[in-house]
Order: C-alpha cells, then structure tokens, then sequence
C-alpha cells in the first residue's frame, strides 16, 4: 500500500470566498478562489481555520467537492452543535477571507490510471468526495463503469440533487431515501444493507473498486457487506466522519 | 499571525481547568469517533498473534499467551490528527517494555504492522519507558473491532493515528521508514502539541 510520497509543506493561506449557493437547508458549496493550489486529487480534503477577535482558533477537515483543474470547492452540512460548520453554512458569503492549507490525504482518492469499475458508496454527505470523483472521471474523458449508490434521509437532504439528475454517459446514480419518501418515488426507500447492496454492486469477479463514505455506521456496514461479498478489503476505500458533537 | 474571522464566535466552552490539556489545534469531544482507511477486519483469536522484534528473528504470543503477560490499567488523553481530542480514557494492556524485555530485542525504530495493511512508525525510545502498550480493553470491555479490537498499539504522547488499530507486530528496523499515512503526507513524528500533522509541519 505504498502511496505517493507527499513531502511538501503545507502551509496556511488565505482563501476568497466567490460564492456560496445553497445544496440542501442544511448544506451550502462554498466557492473558493484560493491564491497559492498546488492542484489536488479527487477525493482529497483540506484544513479551514477560524479566528475570534480574542485569537481563538478553530480547525476542522473538509473534503473538497470539486474536481482537480476546477476552482476549489468545498461542500459542508451545518452540524447544530458544532462551532465551525455552523459559521461555514450560515455566516460566510462571497468575499469573505477563508483561511486553509491543503491538499491533505492521498488514500481515498481516484483518478483514471486507477480504473474501475467503480462503486461509490455515499451516506449524506458522504457524497461530496464522490462528486469530485464523479466529474474527475468526467473531465478526464474516463469511460470507467461508475454507479453511485446514495443514501439520504429524504429527498429535501439531497446534496447535488440537479448533478445527479444529469449523470454522464457510463454512470449509474441510484438513491436511496431511508426516512421518508415523495408520492411515485422510484428509488429505494430503506438502508443500505447486504441485500440492497446485491441488487447494485458489481460483481466481485469483475473486481471493482470501491469508495465508501458517510458517518461510521454507514461505512462499518456497507464495507463489511461488500468484504462479504467478495471484495477483497485493499479494493474497499473508506473515509468515515463520526459525529463528534458534544462538548 | 491568522486573520480575524468577520463574524466568527467561539461556540464551545473554555475548557477551563482542562485547557493545558488539549493540544494546539484541537477540541474536546466526549464521543469515540471511528476513522479508518478500509473495512474493519475481524479476526477470530484462535488466529491472532503478536510478535515482536527483528524480521525473521521475532518474539511471537498466541493470544492466549499474550493474556498472560503482565497487564496494566492507564488513563490517558488522546489526540486525533482530525482535531479531536478525548481526555482520561481508560486502557488495559500490555506495556511496550515488557514486550521488548521479554523479546530481547531494542531500537533504534519500529513499524508496526496491522491487519488489513495499515502499518505506522515510530521511534523505540517513544515506545518504552512507560510510554505505549497493546492494548486489549477500553473501558473495562475487550476492545470492539471498530476502535482496534482485539488489540491496538497504545502511544498517547503520539497523534492517535500512531496508535495503530489491529496492530499484529512491532518490527524493529535501523531506519525510521515511513508507514501508511506517513507516506500520503502525514507528519513522519507526529507531536500533537507541536502540531506536527502534515510533512513539515
């Protein structure tokens, strides 16, 4: 599992915000013009850092939503008990400064030398590294089978929404609404388990490489049932965020 | 110096009497979070072992054997290179030293191998002296499979990405080479209260 070697420092910049536009009620993309990008991979994140007037700092990860070669992007849900992701949602606007460092991470990461076929796996918000994957393999003319299967609770937490209406040629998006769902919707309507994970997987045989990423029980249970499956654990990337609220 | 934040307030507490005790960068949570870069593995006992040492001349517990050594209970704080941190957690394991007493084996660097692939590295003298264990009970339970089960390194001076989960070996090594996430970027030492996160940091 040897990765490339990332030796460069990272340091903090100074960021512009060019625009927020609003996903979902809880969820914005935050458009960034960011001055010193040394270029990232799809799948990457990146460090933000706040500052209070008394010189408080607070840092937190985001994984970033755009594809490399595109301006950073980053999409981030408003977590009610949280101290920078309710900032980032409901405070920042365009021509704000934002400071950063990144990219960060070269693991959960894709791009066409890796191949596929691709089973992208999202929880919630899970699905904002898989979008940079998404248009990753679209920019790059990559004719790689990709399937996104995409759990949210109702149609209203649907990030992207109007993307992934629009699939581009070779990719399948299938959704999953687990708490309620809209009258005639044609998805599925119940969490991602082995049996509804066998009805959209690729079979192993053809081994396929699979991203997985939402909150932990997200990902402990659709990994486990993908090993089951056949999928051998190197060929099944994770990238989980626990709910860290509290204090 | 970082520019002011227009319109940013501090949300959480001040952690008072605790604030000597949280890292640059980090933020107290009480919750446990998960993060790994596969699928959990699970290994049955009857399969486990941990060996200790040298490649090819290493010291190796069945985890029957294992369960025999010597244990100890400590409470420590952990820092999580994803700026949590999570103080006076509670372990029962078995101390570094010991290990490598009984293996007869030292320094100058370890690597640790894990199940699923994962390996890290750290310096010997950050893993002896009382510093690190392998530890196979959080919280007076045997340790779930999500956060290490059954046994994960313990090196809490360390970011906690140090503190491999699933850990299977320690190989003793005359370079300190680079593990998993040391090799995508991560810091190579990894001192919270430096904020050694990243390559150069």
């Amino acid at each position: 599992m040897a990765g490339t070697a990332l030796r460069r420092r990272l340091s903090w910049q100074v960021a512009k915000v060019s625009a927020v536009t609003t996903e979902t009620p809880s969820v914005r993309t935050i458009m960034l013009e960011v001055p010193d990008w040394p270029g990232h991979q799809a799948g990457q994140h990146l460090d933000i850092r706040l500052t209070d007037e008394d010189g408080y700092v607070a840092e937190r990860s985001y994984s970033i939503a755009s594809a490399p070669g595109e301006p950073v992007a980053i999409t981030v849900e408003r977590l009610d008990d949280g101290e920078v992701s309710p900032y980032l949602t409901d405070e920042l606007r365009a021509g704000d400064d934002l400071e950063l460092r990144g990219p960060i991470g070269g693991y959960f990461t894709w791009g066409p030398q890796d191949g596929g076929p691709l089973l992208l796996l999202a929880g919630g918000s899970g699905v904002v590294p898989l979008r940079s994957i998404l248009r990753h393999r679209e920019r790059t003319g990559s004719t790689v089978p990709a399937r996104l299967l995409y759990s949210s609770r109702t149609l209203d937490d649907v990030i992207y929404r109007a993307e992934l209406d629009q699939p581009a040629p070779g990719v399948e998006i299938i959704e999953t609404l687990t708490r309620h769902q809209p009258p005639a919707w044609t998805g599925y309507a119940r969490r991602v388990d082995a049996a509804l994970l066998g009805e959209v997987e690729w079979p192993a045989a053809e081994m396929p490489l699979a991203y997985v990423c939402g909150p932990t029980s997200f990902v402990e249970a659709v990994s486990q049932a993908l090993v089951q499956s056949g999928y051998p654990p190197q060929r099944v990337k994770t990238e989980r965020f626990g709910a860290t609220g509290g204090t | 110096m970082s520019p002011v934040s227009r319109g940013f307030h501090r949300r959480r507490q001040d952690p008072g009497e605790n604030a000597g005790r949280i890292p640059p960068g980090q933020y107290l949570t009480k919750d446990f979070p998960v993060l790994s870069a596969g699928p959990t593995p699970h290994t049955a006992l009857d399969r486990w072992s941990f060996s200790v040492g040298r490649a090819g001349q290493q010291k190796t517990w069945t985890w029957d054997e294992f369960r025999t050594l010597p244990s100890q209970d400590v409470t420590v704080d952990i820092h999580c290179v994803t700026k949590w941190s999570k103080l006076d957690t509670s372990w029962q394991g078995v101390s570094v030293d010991t290990l490598l007493d009984l293996a007869g084996h030292a320094g100058p660097f370890a690597l640790a191998h894990c199940d699923g692939g994962y390996t890290t590295n750290v310096p010997v003298e950050d893993l002896t002296g009382g510093k690190a264990w392998v530890a196979y009970a959080y919280d007076g339970q045997p340790l779930e499979p999500e956060h290490g089960g059954p046994a994960r390194l313990l090196v809490p001076h360390l970011y906690f990405w140090k503190s491999a989960k699933w850990v299977r070996s320690l190989e003793l090594r005359d370079t300190n080479d680079p593990g998993f996430w040391e090799n995508y970027g991560y810091h190579i030492y990894g001192d919270p209260w430096r904020e050694q996160r990243y390559a150069g940091d």
